[in-house]
């Protein structure tokens, strides 16, 4: 997704001098391209990350866009003022960009993990999240990103899609599978698991489908009819509990009128105390395909 | 320097800025005292209309809103809204450069301000615009490390076009810097980090002012420029000055009449 992400860069980087590239010093093996095609205006602002993000609101006060670039964890958290106030109360169009989103990073451990970064963006005024579900989706999310000016971050993660796959035309929310017994919903990446989740089940009963923006921009009407078809919603994201596409989605379904029955599989944090990879971490949350097929079954076994 | 013109702006800025404080019943007169001969000097003597301002103090809003009234960017009108309910001027500079002529970023969280300078210096090199940027620091913003964040990062990118001025008053949120947390020496530091820095014996003082920048203005090198301007908190005001407490309290009708006279008779 990383590659993707360079490679698009490298082009924006060529065709629009307005494109500013800050990094805190992150990007080996991947953003050499990006340092390249865009000269000076590829700034590496060093390991500071508030410096950084302030800096970048006051060169897109001048009218540039500026992308601030580190891993997930630190370009969210650390300057989280910086991107609350600088950038996102004067609307400003700078694009943070975290790699390693969830639990990306794995072993690295929880330093380095950012299970907390959507429910703590999407808060703040004007800015939306942006998280593809695999490399072939960044470019669809890159230009929805860069369609709307101001405060964006988008979520890079390690997400693939399956080969047999035919991805819809880009939409915040797309429509991966048709079914008829229960709607499952997932935020980007971990879509993957219940992809897998749901092939080993019986194929016309599970409507699934992905969403990349949060807040949700708006609430589709083939979601909000697959709900109402099917009365029973699981949503799966490798985030909190809070903040994130089950609460988002809970209040859009409310509003509506709808009901269903609602399961949410989300990141728990760390249960036992214990680090390990990324599947590890998805495992212990119930985020793994196998916890994911049970809840299916589970639900599709309730009675309504 | 035309010292009559500045004194005369002076002294209207001082009725101004007490004036706004006591309709108000605001606080912070001490840190809008401070550096407000700062402010005036770099409107009147210095700066240019295509040149910044960022104050990184935004405590010292209404010191910034009456200089910008006395220069026309901010009408008599829109300054009496100041501390009212649906204004644009609360006690600190409002967020969006949509809202107050001559404010470009909103302030008032410490340690932002010089960051938001140096992008505003740095966006130069990309835009090929031709501006300076002056940015008002307090001692307060200093303790702050994104402020030493970004001066490594105006030094690194030889950011000559900024103009960094400490109102240096030795006062703090809850004490004495000295006592809070131990800064000194500014100079050496900052020049230790790679700028090219001035000191101002008196940073309330017109002739001391247009001495040190004079200074840095001799210096055509490629450093960014700081002065460290020793100022007095609630300078003018003889009750208020080095008083930790004129960091919060409003006045009383007393107060406002004994201020008011001080400033007429040392003006008169
Ligand atoms: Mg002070």
């Amino acid at each position: 997704m990383r590659k993707a992400f360079s490679a698009l860069m490298e082009h924006a980087g060529k065709t629009d001098k307005k494109t500013i590239f800050f990094t805190g010093d992150l990007g080996f093996m991947a953003l050499e391209g990006v340092r390249e095609s865009m000269g000076d205006r590829f700034v590496n602002t060093g390991v500071s990350e508030q410096n950084m993000v302030t800096a970048a609101a006051a060169v897109a006060s001048e009218g540039f866009t500026v992308f601030c670039y580190s891993i997930a964890p630190f370009t969210v958290f650390r300057p989280a003022e910086q991107i609350r106030l600088d950038v996102c109360l004067h609307n400003k169009n700078v694009k943070i960009v975290g790699n390693g989103g969830g639990y990306g990073y794995g072993i690295m451990g929880g330093t380095h993990h950012a299970i907390e970064d959507i429910a703590v963006l999407s808060s703040f005024q004007n800015m939306r999240c942006y998280i593809p579900f695999c490399k072939e989706d960044v470019e669809g999310v890159f230009n929805s990103m860069m369609d709307r000016v101001g405060p964006a971050y988008l979520r890079l993660g390690g997400g693939q899609k399956p080969e047999d796959l035919e991805l819809p035309k880009y939409s915040h929310t797309r429509k991966l599978t048709s079914g008829k017994k229960i709607t499952v919903v997932a935020l980007g990446p971990v879509t993957l698991n219940a992809l897998t989740a749901i092939s080993s089940l019986n194929k016309d009963e599970i409507e699934l489908f992905v969403i990349t923006e949060i807040p949700i921009p708006n609430f589709s009407s083939e979601l909000q009819e697959s709900i109402k078809k099917t009365g029973k919603l699981l949503v799966v994201e490798e985030h909190v509990q809070r903040g994130g596409l089950g609460e988002n989605l809970a209040e859009l379904v409310l509003e509506s009128g709808l009901s269903c029955q609602y399961q949410h599989l989300f990141a728990k944090g760390y249960p036992n105390g214990l680090y390990g990879s990324q599947k590890y971490h998805q495992k212990l949350s119930s985020l793994d395909p196998d916890s994911i097929k049970s809840k299916i079954q589970e639900m599709i076994n309730e009675k309504k | 320097m035309n010292k009559e013109k500045l004194k005369k702006i002076k002294e209207d800025s001082l009725i101004t800025l007490l004036e706004l404080h006591m309709t108000a019943h605001s606080g912070h007169i001490g840190s809008s005292l401070s550096c407000l001969d700062i402010l005036i000097y770099l409107y009147f003597q210095r700066m240019s209309e295509e040149d910044k301002f960022i104050l990184s103090k935004g405590h010292a809003a209404a010191s910034l809103y009456t200089v910008l009234n006395k220069y026309g960017k901010i009408s008599d009108e829109q300054l009496k809204t100041y501390y009212q309910d649906g204004t644009f001027l609360a006690a600190h500079p409002p967020c969006g450069d949509d809202k107050v002529d001559g404010v470009i970023f909103g302030t008032g969280s410490l340690g932002h301000g010089l960051s938001l300078a140096a992008g505003l210096a740095l966006s130069t090199k990309f835009s090929k615009k031709n501006f300076k940027v002056y940015c008002v620091i307090s001692d307060g913003d200093c303790n702050e490390g994104s402020t030493w964040e970004a001066i490594m990062f105006a030094a690194h990118h030889k950011l000559n076009n900024l103009v960094v001025i400490i109102d240096n008053n030795g006062l703090q949120g809850f004490g004495r810097s000295d006592e809070v947390i131990k800064m000194m020496p500014f100079k050496e530091k900052i020049q230790a980090f790679g700028f090219d820095v001035v000191e101002a014996k008196n940073g309330n003082d017109f002739a001391d002012l247009d001495k040190a920048f004079a200074e840095i203005d001799k210096n055509g090198s490629d450093k960014p420029k700081c002065i460290v301007a020793r100022t007095t908190k609630g300078s003018g005001v003889s009750y208020m000055e080095d008083k930790l407490e004129w960091h919060y309290l409003p006045m009383d009708d007393d107060q406002y009449q004994t201020a008011i006279k001080e400033v007429r008779s040392n003006n008169a």
